[in-house]
């Protein structure tokens, strides 16, 4: 083969790759760079969507970390999520699917019925949980009346929101229980038979062989946990909005995180001060600080070894 | 854990060979292992149930704290379709949905292809940046991108904002399908350039077939994605009421409509309703997407 055919078919491959990859890479400079610059842009000016832009500086980063009353409150929120209700989906997902394999007769209607919770849209299962714990008439509370226990004040009270937000995440556990199923199932039995000889018990199998086997998968599910804190955004804004008996839409004022602000998360602070305050500037601070946040988590995801990318 | 101490009950398996103590240990084990399954199943399964209940209770009794119907009020079913605004709903959730799943995976799949089976400089980086959107929160990019259509396209109050991006590949979409094209051997794709196909035709005629599966899966996730969506809309429609979805709408039907509990809930079995029948329809294709996400081997 001569040198300019050789250069002629890289011309055409390198041709091909960029028509394969186009519709991708517009879409990327469109809706992914172009945002993030002007986002980053936005952050040092001052912005209403009206009146042209002036610079400020560092002033909307002041504020945000400063004098806006509900960032520290969001993020202590987003902490308490992350270490409880990541932690327990985790644990549950697990203890489900180790329960769901063992289970032979009726395996399958369990398993579909454990499943089908995390089908729910969000708006759908959040409405179904305000109404199950609703103080006053729900259904949890009226059980919990007849049997002699306290009955919480769940979504209207600012110590048991989030423990309410926790039930309803951990009712859609379906994803984590199919994933940790398939992981469960590959772990080869001989090693659960050779430990056995070796007189290990049911605890030092399960801390020998099952975990070391699901470590990927439980890095896997963690990082992705709390990537999906980062994102809680529908059911805390729903629960609060319906809770509250308010009626939500675009420049209309309602207390965010209601109840004390104890459902606030950092993504709808973003609607908050863009869309409710039109304040973009500081808006894009609580950007640009998601960003980072989540891209942290990207990036341990991705590391080598995570078999995340899985290159052939 | 209750799970780990009844671990490995095989009832049936050579019941006649092992001693009486083994096998009643067994037995116990296999009664203590199911009633751990049925009090569990509780969990997921009452919610639905007192949700069904209340969606058929008369508006009197919404307000009690009974549980059990009095009358089963079926008609509040036909109450909420006829409640002002809920069939634009479904049309416009319809339209988002179909428009954006056929747009994902006309735009996606190629790209997929590419990023699987395709040796080119800046591979790695590209499939980093597509992990990285994909994690994304949408929020971040969201106050320049409504600029965008609001300010330059005037295209605030309708859903096409939410539409047309879908047109340019969607990352999690991408990223699915390609892992499951790097499953497919390089030989079935050389065989078809041997037997003159492109690399397009190869994609199309070899491929594509193959990866039914993670076609379908794509397409479901993508279809529940749109469905589900109630900060898009909640941003670019909800100062048009014309061109709310489902999901928008249902989270602000209770107060926009005074209405109690029972039309509340009957809106709500609505909304699920068609994710749980499409989820019968491809069970398999589901959840075998769903591992797909999960770590390769």
């Amino acid at each position: 083969m001569t040198s300019t055919s050789l250069a002629a078919r890289r011309r055409r491959d390198a041709l091909r790759t960029l028509a394969f990859l186009s519709p991708w890479l517009l879409g990327t400079g469109l809706f992914f760079l172009y945002p993030l610059v002007s986002t980053a842009y936005f952050s040092v000016m001052r912005y209403d969507g009206f009146a042209p832009p002036r610079f400020t500086g560092l002033r909307n980063w002041e504020f945000v970390f400063q004098s806006y009353p509900f960032f520290w409150p969001a993020m202590r929120n987003t902490v308490w999520l992350v270490l409880v209700v990541v932690t327990l989906r985790m644990l549950v997902g697990l203890a489900i699917g180790m329960l769901v394999i063992r289970v032979k007769r009726g395996g399958g209607l369990f398993r579909t019925l454990y499943y089908a919770p995390y089908l729910a849209p969000p708006v759908a299962g959040t409405l179904a949980f305000v109404f199950l714990l609703n103080p006053g008439t729900g259904p949890v509370n009226v059980i919990l009346g007849h049997l002699g226990l306290p009955q919480p004040g769940w979504f209207n009270d600012p110590a048991w929101s989030k423990p309410a937000l926790t039930l309803l995440a951990l009712w859609g556990i379906g994803d984590l229980m199919v994933i940790f199923m398939a992981a469960l199932l590959d772990v080869p039995r001989e090693q659960y038979e050779a430990a056995e000889l070796d007189g290990a018990g049911a605890f030092n199998r399960f801390r020998f062989v099952t975990v070391p086997h699901l470590r990927p998968i439980l890095v896997f599910a963690a990082v992705t946990g709390v990537i999906a804190m980062m994102q809680y955004y529908t059911e805390p804004f729903v629960a609060g909005l319906v809770a509250s008996g308010q009626i939500g839409g675009s420049g209309q004022q309602v207390e965010p995180g209601y109840p004390a602000g104890s459902t606030l998360t950092l993504p709808q602070l973003v609607y908050n001060l863009g869309f409710q305050r039109f304040d973009i500037g500081a808006a894009c601070v609580i950007a640009l600080v998601l960003f980072v946040l989540s891209m942290l988590f990207a990036v341990l995801l991705m590391r080598r070894g995570s078999g995340f990318l899985a290159e052939d | 854990m209750a799970t780990v101490t009844t671990s490995r009950t095989t009832p049936g398996r050579a019941v006649a060979t092992v001693p009486a103590g083994v096998r009643r240990r067994r037995a116990l084990e296999w009664v203590a292992l199911h009633t751990v399954a049925v009090t569990a199943a509780l969990f997921f399964v009452l919610p639905f149930v007192f949700i069904v209940l209340t969606a058929v209770m008369t508006d009197e009794q919404t307000l009690t704290r009974d549980l059990w119907p009095n009358q089963w009020e079926w008609h509040n079913f036909a109450d909420v379709w006829r409640t002002p605004g809920f069939a634009t709903w479904w049309r416009n959730t319809i339209v988002y949905a179909v428009t954006g799943t056929l747009l994902t995976l006309v735009s996606s799949i190629p790209v997929a292809y590419a990023l699987a089976h395709f040796r080119f400089r800046g591979r790695t980086v590209a499939m980093m940046v597509v992990v990285a959107t994909m994690m994304l929160p949408p929020q971040v990019v969201i106050v320049p991108m409504y600029l965008f259509w609001a300010k330059q396209l005037h295209l605030s109050g309708t859903l096409w904002p939410l539409i047309i991006p879908l047109a340019f590949g969607d990352a999690f979409s991408i990223f699915l399908l390609r892992q499951f094209l790097l499953t497919v051997p390089r030989e079935y794709i050389e065989a078809a350039k041997v037997d003159g196909c492109g690399d397009l035709g190869a994609l199309l005629r070899v491929v594509l077939p193959m990866a039914k599966p993670a076609v379908a899966a794509v397409a479901l996730f993508q279809f529940f994605y749109c469905w589900n969506d109630y900060f898009g809309p909640q941003i670019y429609a909800s100062e048009n009421p014309a061109a709310w979805t489902l999901s928008y709408g249902l989270g602000t039907f209770k107060s926009a409509h005074h209405t109690n509990w029972n039309l509340t809930m009957a809106a709500t079995l609505l909304v699920i309703a068609p994710v749980i029948v499409l989820f019968f329809l491809a069970q398999r294709a589901f959840i075998e997407g769903v591992t797909l996400t999960g770590v390769k081997g």
